[in-house]
């Protein structure tokens, strides 16, 4: 091999591992850039959505499942970390981790009943439970502070520095999202990420090669569970406020097309998903009065044209493009 | 090495076997044939775990197949292929193939997530493995392919392929050649003949009788889910239950 050769194989062989650095670097250097707390609040949120829609993206994406509940458990964690720490002036990381367990051990309850359910049985349970949940943050009033929900979260700290405005609040969801990003795409790279592929494409198939159908999804669902919950935790830690209106089932449906939009089953998609309904509204002022028919547009829209989602969808095309040219040459 | 004792099964109210008793000898190819609706499939499916039997007993070297759930069943050495086909469509060929190596080790979640220099290497062992499986099966070229793009013929041999990976004690093939035109239909006789040379236990459903004569030691005939016949390929041939099974239901429409 020429050393030129040797270059292109090394890229080749770590490219997943580069591009993840590359974005790393490039986050690294973005407050310099960005200059305005402004456009940095908005690049937080996409840190914290991330964290979230990556969880439900290997449940839907890989394991070819439907969630549209996944907002309750961003408001559980939301609401957890936030009566944890307001009520019982617990650490608020200490109160990150216990919420985030506690949600597991919910997560894995539901999952016994629901994930026998498939299609739209499993979406309707699903939405079931979001409402449910939406319906006590709304009505528990001393506890949650009803529809005007909790304020005077306080902020996270690292190290004895309290983490209270965007430039650090970015490096911290930033670290998490990344970290998060890394996890995910090792998951989907590994015999768990296809047998999880496995088991959207034909159940029977699966079982039959020894893969465990409910293990494996009830496995992924209580994960996504997880990452949902640190990502309402940061949410609640980010803007030291919340209320039941952030974890709605229409919030559930906006995870879902970010999850849609950036390609079932692709971690990077995801990425692009996020940031692209985040920003939406900044480029459209319209945007917030028809948000959900928007959504909902997009999302159809998506799904009839490239029903593996926007980004896996145009990757799969060209994939099989370029074999088929292959195979002619 | 497979005894089915006593199988029966319904499906509602309608019997779909009954009573049915045989034994699949160690590497021999046996091979269940019948006419259509006489419950082959049903029964491969009963000992591949897919449906549960309402009576009888199955049992693979002395151990209990009956009552474990389905995916326990590889774990013994139960490898099966599908009748109209189970391929995971959006994978590639080579990742079809590596599914079929679940149970050479069962991936926990926590190593997947971090990805360890242990799990890597051996998800490298499992890989090279599913690739020398396609070299056998002369699908190393089409191993990046999706097997949604691929001819009938292929998907037949990368589901065969993904079975073999795990290097099973029993294969079961539910009608391994339907479909297939003379070339490919010999294709897959040779690999059967192959697999039958290594002393791989097979259990055969097919309808395709040159194929069935040319490969199996035993043959089994089902007929309205009974077996009403066993014997050696010239038996079978020339057994009149079997030429009326196949034959006389005709003459009797007719």
């Amino acid at each position: 091999m020429t050393p030129r050769d040797k270059i292109l194989y090394f890229l080749r062989l770590h490219r997943t591992g580069l591009t993840v650095w590359l974005l790393a670097g490039f986050l690294l250097a973005f407050p310099a850039l960005a200059g305005n707390p402004y456009v940095l609040g908005i690049s937080n949120l996409i840190a914290v959505y991330l964290i979230a829609v990556i969880g439900l993206n290997l449940f839907i994406g890989y394991a070819g499942q439907i969630s549209l509940g996944h907002a309750a458990y961003v408001g559980l964690g939301a609401y957890g970390s936030a009566l944890l720490t307001i009520h019982f002036d617990l650490n608020p990381w200490v109160a990150m981790a216990a919420v985030a367990a506690a949600v597991a051990f919910a997560a894995f309850l539901v999952a016994i009943p629901t994930l026998r359910l498939s299609g739209h049985y499993l979406a309707m349970a699903t939405l079931g439970f979001n409402i449910v949940c939406h319906t006590v943050m709304t009505q528990w009033d001393q506890v949650t502070g009803g529809p005007s929900g909790l304020a005077g979260i306080p902020p996270l700290s690292l190290g004895g520095v309290s983490i209270d405005d965007e430039a650090k609040f970015h490096y911290l969801v930033w670290s998490f999202a990344i970290v998060v990003l890394t996890l995910g795409l090792n998951l989907a790279r590994s015999s768990l990420g296809l047998a999880l592929a496995a088991v959207a494409q034909n159940e029977t198939a699966a079982e039959s090669l020894g893969i465990q159908v409910g293990r494996a999804k009830t496995r992924v669902f209580v994960l996504s569970a997880v990452l949902a919950s640190l990502s309402g935790s940061l949410f609640a830690h980010c803007f030291t406020f919340i209320n039941p209106d952030s974890f709605t089932i229409f919030n559930s449906i906006e995870l879902v097309t970010m999850v849609v939009i950036g390609g079932l089953g692709s971690i990077w998609g995801s990425l692009f998903g996020t940031t692209l309904i985040v920003l939406l509204p900044e480029f459209l002022h319209f945007f917030d009065a028809f948000r959900d028919i928007i959504h909902g547009l997009i999302l159809v829209t998506v799904l009839i044209l490239l029903p593996q989602g926007l980004v896996s969808g145009l990757r799969d095309l060209l994939r099989i493009k370029l074999l088929a040219g292959r195979n002619n040459a | 090495m497979l005894r089915i004792e006593g199988i029966g099964k319904h499906f509602g109210g309608v019997p779909a076997l009954s009573d049915v008793t045989f034994r699949c000898r160690e590497g021999w190819t046996t091979a269940l044939i019948g006419p259509n609706g006489a419950g082959k499939s049903t029964l491969i499916n009963c000992i591949s775990g897919i449906l549960a039997p309402d009576t009888g007993q199955i049992h693979l070297q002395g151990l209990r197949l009956d009552g474990l759930p389905a995916h326990r069943r590889p774990f013994l050495g139960v490898g099966r292929t599908f009748q109209n086909l189970a391929l995971f469509p959006r994978l590639t060929v080579l990742e079809n193939v590596l599914c079929g190596l679940t149970p050479q080790g069962e991936p926990s979640m926590l190593r997947s997530l971090l990805r360890l220099p242990a799990t890597r290497h051996r998800e490298r062992l499992l890989r090279l493995k599913a690739l020398e499986m396609l070299d056998a099966f002369g699908l190393t070229d089409k191993s990046q392919w999706p097997v949604s793009i691929l001819s009938y013929g292929d998907r037949k041999r990368v589901e065969l392929a993904r079975a073999l990976v795990s290097e099973p004690r029993l294969l079961l093939l539910d009608e391994p050649v339907a479909g297939l035109n003379a070339e490919e239909t010999a294709r897959i006789g040779t690999e059967i003949r192959r697999l039958h040379g290594a002393g791989l236990t097979i259990l055969l459903v097919e309808h395709d009788m040159d194929l069935v004569m040319s490969v199996s030691d035993h043959i089994v005939v089902l007929d309205s889910g009974r077996a009403i016949a066993s014997g050696t390929p010239g038996q079978i041939r020339s057994d009149p239950r079997v030429i009326e099974a196949y034959l006389g239901r005709m003459s009797a429409t007719a």
